[in-house]
């Protein structure tokens, strides 16, 4: 027990240190913890309720009472905002979860076993690649209904041969790796080599791509509810709040589509910047 | 022969390799390689670059398929088992490999690569693991601090040591050494060396020790066999092949390594132009194309490798006709 203390010292100190030598991610990392913990605490720190409609006082303009102004119903934009936190962050992660454990299976099995298997898995996902992907996802939310699930669902099918080609063509490479071999050469059966050996060496790739469509699913998911065809009123999700507010903008309230705007926004920022510093972060060699 | 641990009879491989828009024609990287190791012997594995020698150890080991051949551990026939049925044997035959760093993976401390083997085939207790694993890095000369470490963090000899290591956690029989200190500088190179020779004293081991390096293999082994474009041509016992050797590939070998001293002289044989391809090899001697010592006989008639005493054999069509008293020394 007494070792825990310096352990965490040593730890802070390092991280410290890796802040200072990629403030960028650093940053990235910033938004996104930041965010995430704001969607967290969203009772404790939004003013109002986000479901509160508030006739007599609609359309503000930013105020003390209402930083992000009030929307056509006389809403409070900051509340909504906060709690559309929760909502497209949920959505994000919960399609970039489903796509990357979908997609890389599908890549994994392409790529170790190859062949006829190979051939099957890669030319379906051909198949869903061949559409536009917003496209793919529209007619997938359309025929499904719109819902938080759906949504999810739409968006993680459309990513799958993002993650599929990604893994299969790692796999390709480290599959005829010599450690691998050596692995066999010891005694390891093929799933022991497949988990332990191959699978934590396709992984960082991987993780850096989804970081990335991190952000572009919250950003599909914010176009398909703009479109009406995610989410719908009244629920607090940004890409709703913009088409709200889109009609408004040419008559001055442009607060109502904006602030939602700049959440997106940001968001996508954040995780980009993930995105980038994350290879860095995963490999082993610099530990 | 029957006292051998290893018996190779016959071993061929070959990869098919496209050509042209439809034709597929036959690399072949090994061709009726016959040897034996027996226990706690080195057997030298020779040859230039490309020659076959790390296949032929691949193929040994199944960690590639031999196209055909039969191969006998301990009396036991391996050929024909399964992966499944392998695996349990893969305990008494490791490998040691040519690139330290690559054949460890970058994932996962070496400690914990060492002690695969040992729960993989239930070696020592769970329990023991540890205490074994670290008893594994004594026994090759890493200190415990060495055991959760990367194999990026390690030089390139304690990369090598890890590997060995890893090879004999499970109490093997037998090493297939692939070239293990070329990757390596001189004077880590002879510590491995210094290594593998005192762990084969005290462990008894048997070594198949593939190497291009005669020097090396001088100070190492006790027989050698050279193999030229997946033939072997020429085997022996060390000091014999390496000083008086019959076949002329293996004199051309020994008269390029550096002499110690520069005042030194020595009859320079060398082949010329560049190593015949594998990929349909001429049909009778191999080395016609190369021989400085050819003649017309020697693409006519079929080379085969024959015993020319007890020990030694050879495969120059020339030697089997010419030789007297196992002496041949032609002049052109």
């Amino acid at each position: 027990m007494a070792a825990v203390a310096p352990r965490i010292r040593a730890n802070s100190r390092a991280l410290l240190h890796w802040c200072r030598r990629n403030p960028v991610t650093a940053f990235g990392f910033g938004i996104i913890i930041g965010l995430g913990i704001l969607g967290l605490l969203a009772p404790l720190v939004a003013p109002y309720d986000p479901y509160a409609l508030n006739p007599a006082n609609r359309m503000r303009p930013p105020s003390w009472d209402h930083l992000f102004g009030t929307g056509i119903f006389g809403e409070d934009i900051f509340s909504r905002v906060l709690y559309g936190i929760r909502i497209d962050f949920g959505i994000g992660l919960g399609a970039v979860a489903f796509g990357l454990v979908a997609g890389s299976s599908v890549g994994v099995f392409a790529g170790y076993y190859g062949g006829k298997i190979d051939e099957v898995l890669m030319r379906l996902m051909d198949i869903v690649a061949a559409f536009p992907g917003f496209i793919l996802a529209m007619a997938i939310a359309g025929v499904l209904g719109p819902s938080i699930p759906n949504l999810i669902i739409a968006i993680a099918f459309v990513n799958v041969p993002v993650y599929a080609r990604l893994s299969r063509s790692r796999f390709l490479v480290i599959r005829s790796s010599l450690y691998a071999m050596a692995a066999r050469g010891v005694g390891a059966s093929d799933m022991r080599i497949l988990a332990w050996h191959l699978l934590p060496n396709s992984l960082a790739p991987i993780f850096v791509q989804s970081t990335l469509q991190c952000g572009w699913a919250i950003l599909d998911a914010a176009g398909l509810s703009f479109i009406g065809l995610g989410v719908h009123l009244p629920t607090p999700e940004w890409g709703v709040m913009i088409g709200l507010g889109a009609p408004r903008i040419i008559s001055g309230q442009w607060w109502i589509s904006f602030f939602p705007g700049l959440a997106i926004a940001i968001t996508v920022m954040g995780f980009n910047l993930i995105g980038d510093g994350l290879q860095d972060l995963l490999d082993p060699k610099r530990w | 022969m029957t006292d051998s641990l290893l018996e190779v009879a016959g071993l061929g491989k070959r990869y098919p390799v496209r050509s042209g828009v439809f034709g597929f024609r036959e690399l072949v990287a090994a061709d009726e390689v016959s040897l034996s190791v027996k226990a706690g012997e080195t057997l030298a594995l020779v040859g230039e670059s490309g020659s076959g020698k790390s296949t032929v150890g691949r193929c040994i080991l199944r960690l590639e398929t031999p196209s055909g051949g039969r191969v006998r551990l301990d009396g036991k026939e391996i050929t024909e088992l399964p992966e499944s049925e392998v695996r349990k044997l893969r305990p008494q035959m490791q490998m040691v490999y040519q690139e330290p760093l690559e054949s460890l993976n970058p994932r996962h401390p070496v400690g914990k690569l060492v002690a695969e083997p040992l729960f993989l085939h239930g070696i020592v207790p769970k329990s023991d693991i540890k205490r074994r694993v670290v008893e594994l890095f004594r026994l090759v000369g890493l200190g415990e601090e060495h055991v959760g470490r990367y194999p990026h963090a390690l030089s390139g000899g304690q990369q090598q040591r890890v590997g060995i290591a890893r090879a004999l956690a499970s109490n093997p029989r037998l090493l297939v050494l692939d070239e293990p200190t070329s990757a390596l500088d001189v004077s880590v190179e002879a510590q491995i060396l210094n290594l593998l020779k005192d762990l084969q004293e005290k462990l008894k081991l048997a070594y198949l020790f593939i190497s291009h390096d005669l020097a090396v293999v001088s100070m190492l082994a006790d027989r050698v066999a050279v193999l030229y474009l997946g033939q072997i041509v020429e085997t022996g016992p060390t000091r014999d092949v390496l000083f008086n050797s019959y076949h002329p590939y293996t004199r051309a070998l020994v008269s390029a390594t550096p002499v110690d001293h520069p005042r030194q002289k020595k009859r320079r044989i060398s082949l010329s132009g560049e190593p015949t391809s594998p990929i349909d090899p001429p049909a009778n001697c191999r080395l016609v194309p190369r021989c400085p010592f050819a003649q017309p006989v020697c693409s006519k008639v079929e080379a085969e490798l024959a015993s020319v005493d007890a020990h030694r054999s050879t495969r120059c069509v020339r030697f089997q006709r010419e030789h007297r008293n196992g002496i041949w020394n032609p002049s052109e």
